[in-house]
């Protein structure tokens, strides 16, 4: 056994751009698996010196608190306005924002759709688990009909609740985009495409080629309570289903 | 023809025993540990059979806490 | 373009000019009247012609602090205008610029309130200037010219105090000194920073990771209340600082006065007027200008109104600078308050019947 471990044979490691903080999500929690994709392609590009996140209000306030690049916290919803001005005011840098249902796609509606469709050179990578789980499990934009929140205790019903919403739909639409897709980190397969998803929307936005959205349909087992492994197979039965996976728009030519 | 075999190191204190990596082993090789705790208080996994790792790193690459190291090496037999 | 000019033009548009040439590194705002100049005559300057200035109309109020919080954060000199209702959109954002410590500055060009109110021009802003509308112990440096000429010197002062303490600044006009037209002479052109300037002067910046130091992260949030105390005090010592060192205010015809006129911005020029009109009456007033509202000049006005007949505020407002005024003579002389409200911009004239019903 002792020759097998050996530092010549590591097949696989934690990123050391993602240093050794605990972290504070939840076990089982998709954003540990993208934030060390997100490490790993910084690291692969070498923009370790040029890189500048900017971080959500949601259970990934704390993102930089665990990838060790320049960070900025934005007020909830906020992160695509910072993420405007330090890609315009420092052209040369690797932008993006990190943001979860809530940031994203509700109270930054607002500030997503325009970043976006002005075409700014940012990426913004967005954790769709249809719920709000920092602030113990209430309903989120993205909740499906049926689905049971601590504010929609009996269910999302349309009367009362409306509709989910499909920003990354939107977001296609809109010219300043060069990449939409929408991607999930549960299985070996999804991890490596979302993995590559985002290594071409880092790219494109250095390329100048415009704005990019990666949506991860992810897993929130606390808010969802369930557990991990149920959490992943309820997403897979469920969510795919309202936010199907793949590219919805590419015209990076990368 | 080669052969791979595989081994992995977790890291206990880190793992939060969420089994994700215990799904996505293809040979069985990662289990919960019984009665034990880290000092987080969180279960965390042991390989319960390590002969049957082959290195496919499928349990370090879904494992959302970056816990486990994975070593793989041709066997020539 | 690049030498000192001396032109004519409205405060609106030395606001541009001026920033322009004290190297600003971008401009991120909405249109409102009646400020709506600022963006528009920097859209047709094209200073990223010509520095390489970033001039952005964003999608709202919200977004643009909001981008003044992500360049300020990045170590660069940028800012934002608005008026009233805009900066109340702004609350949020200017909080957490004074959370995380970051020298964003904004101009508030004002118009009459509540809510949508008018376009015309008020001073009812100064409580949400100098109290602040965002939530927390946090102050922001407030300016208040009361000339074209001021509008445009106060734009690098502005950014120098915001830099020099880390703290938002502002500057805090109104649709008078905005729309109106003076004379003014504008310096000659400030190159803008470079990368190695900003990192030296803004050490604490996150424009990227180099391997000499850890990673920045500019933030507001500290949950453990142990460390958040130690942040507060650290901000209310900068705050005392910032007291000690940086207040500013002009004195008329103090020496014979038997009355005081405090006023700040437009008011304050009205008053200069209506000062005149009362010497020609026999009435000895003198004026007191803050220039800056935050710091406040206590001491300075206490010393001013000493031994005076009475003080009249004088305000384009139902009564706010007067409370500051109250606190810093502390009860030694009456405090008395004028004002118009609703947009109407009041006359010399009626200040001085003012001083002449409420002071003698």
């Amino acid at each position: 056994m002792n020759d097998i471990i050996s530092p010549e044979n590591i097949v696989y490691k934690k990123p050391t751009l993602m240093n050794d903080t605990p972290m504070h999500y939840c076990a089982g929690c998709s954003h540990g698996v993208v934030h060390k994709l997100v490490a790993e392609v910084i690291e692969e590009m070498g923009m370790t010196d040029k890189t500048v996140g900017i971080s959500p209000v949601g259970c990934a306030v704390f993102a930089y608190r665990y990838i060790d690049i320049d960070w900025q916290e934005a007020a909830h919803g906020r992160a695509p306005a910072l993420a405007t001005a330090v890609k315009r005011l420092w052209p040369d840098r690797l932008v993006f924002t990190y943001q979860g249902d809530g940031d994203m796609a509700c109270i930054g509606t607002a500030e997503s759709i325009h970043a976006l469709n002005r075409g700014e050179n940012i990426t913004i990578i967005f954790i769709n688990n249809a719920i709000y789980g920092m602030t113990g499990g209430q309903m989120a934009p993205t909740t499906l009909l049926g689905q049971k929140t601590s504010t929609c205790p009996y269910g999302r019903v349309p009367e009362l609740h409306g509709y989910p919403l499909n920003i990354t739909e939107l977001a296609a639409q809109l010219r300043g985009t060069c990449y939409v897709t929408r991607q999930s980190v549960e299985t070996v397969g999804a991890i490596r495409s979302a993995k590559k998803a985002i290594r071409k929307a880092f790219e494109a936005s250095m390329a100048q080629k415009g704005s990019s959205l990666i949506e991860i349909v992810a897993t929130c087992n606390s808010g969802w309570k369930l557990s991990p492994a149920q959490a992943n197979k309820w997403m897979e039965e469920n969510m795919f289903k309202q936010y199907p996976k793949g590219d919805l728009k590419d015209t990076t030519g990368l | 023809m080669g052969k791979f075999k595989g081994a992995i190191v977790v890291n206990t204190d880190r793992c939060k025993g969420c089994a994700l990596c215990v799904e996505a082993c293809p040979k069985g090789v990662i289990a919960l540990a019984q009665k034990n705790v880290n000092i987080h208080g969180y279960p965390y996994v042991v390989a319960v059979n390590p002969d049957e790792c082959i290195g496919c790193a499928s349990c370090g690459i879904v494992c959302p806490d970056g816990c486990i190291t994975v070593y793989k090496k041709r066997i020539e037999d | 373009m690049a030498e000192k000019e001396i032109m004519l033009m409205k405060g609106n548009e030395a606001i541009a000019h001026a920033a322009i040439r004290c190297g600003a590194d971008g401009y991120f705002g909405y249109p409102i009247t009646p400020q709506s100049e600022v963006l528009e005559t920097l859209a047709k300057l094209k200073p990223w012609e010509t520095t390489g200035m970033v001039v952005l109309q964003a999608e709202s109020e919200v977004a643009s602090i909001n981008m003044i919080y992500g360049g300020a954060g990045a170590g660069k000199r940028v800012f934002t205008s608005s008026s009233s209702p805009g900066i109340a959109l702004m609350q949020e954002g200017i909080a957490y610029m004074a959370g995380a410590e970051l020298p964003g500055v904004f101009v508030n060009v004002q118009r009459g309130g509540p809510g949508l109110g008018t376009i015309q021009p008020s001073q009812s802003d100064y409580f949400q200037s100098t109290r602040g509308g965002g939530n927390g112990d946090y102050n922001v440096i407030v300016l208040a010219p009361n000339s074209v000429q001021e509008m445009a010197d106060f734009m690098d002062l502005a950014f120098t105090l915001a830099f020099r303490y880390r703290n938002p600044a502002m500057i805090l006009s109104d649709g008078v000194i905005g729309q109106m037209m003076e004379k003014v002479v504008l310096p000659p052109q400030k190159p803008r920073r470079t990368e190695e300037e900003i990192r030296r002067e803004c050490p604490w910046a996150s424009i990227g990771r180099t391997a000499d130091r850890k990673p920045n992260v500019i933030t507001s949030l500290e949950l453990k209340p142990e460390a958040m105390e130690l942040r507060n005090l650290h901000l209310q010592e900068k705050y005392r600082a910032i007291k000690e060192n940086e207040v500013r205010y002009e004195a008329q015809q103090l020496d014979d006065a038997e009355v005081l006129i405090v006023a700040f911005g437009s008011a304050a020029r009205i008053a200069e007027k209506a000062i005149e009109i009362a010497r020609e009456k026999g009435i000895k007033a003198g004026l007191f200008r803050p220039i800056t509202l935050w710091p406040f000049p206590e001491k300075q006005l206490r010393e001013a109104a000493h031994g005076k007949r009475g003080v009249l505020v004088v305000e384009i407002n139902a009564g706010q600078m007067i409370e500051d005024v109250r606190l810093s003579v502390n009860g030694e002389e009456p405090v008395e308050h004028f004002g118009r409200l609703g947009g109407i911009v009041p006359e010399p004239d009626e200040i001085v019947k003012a001083i002449k019903e409420k002071l003698l």
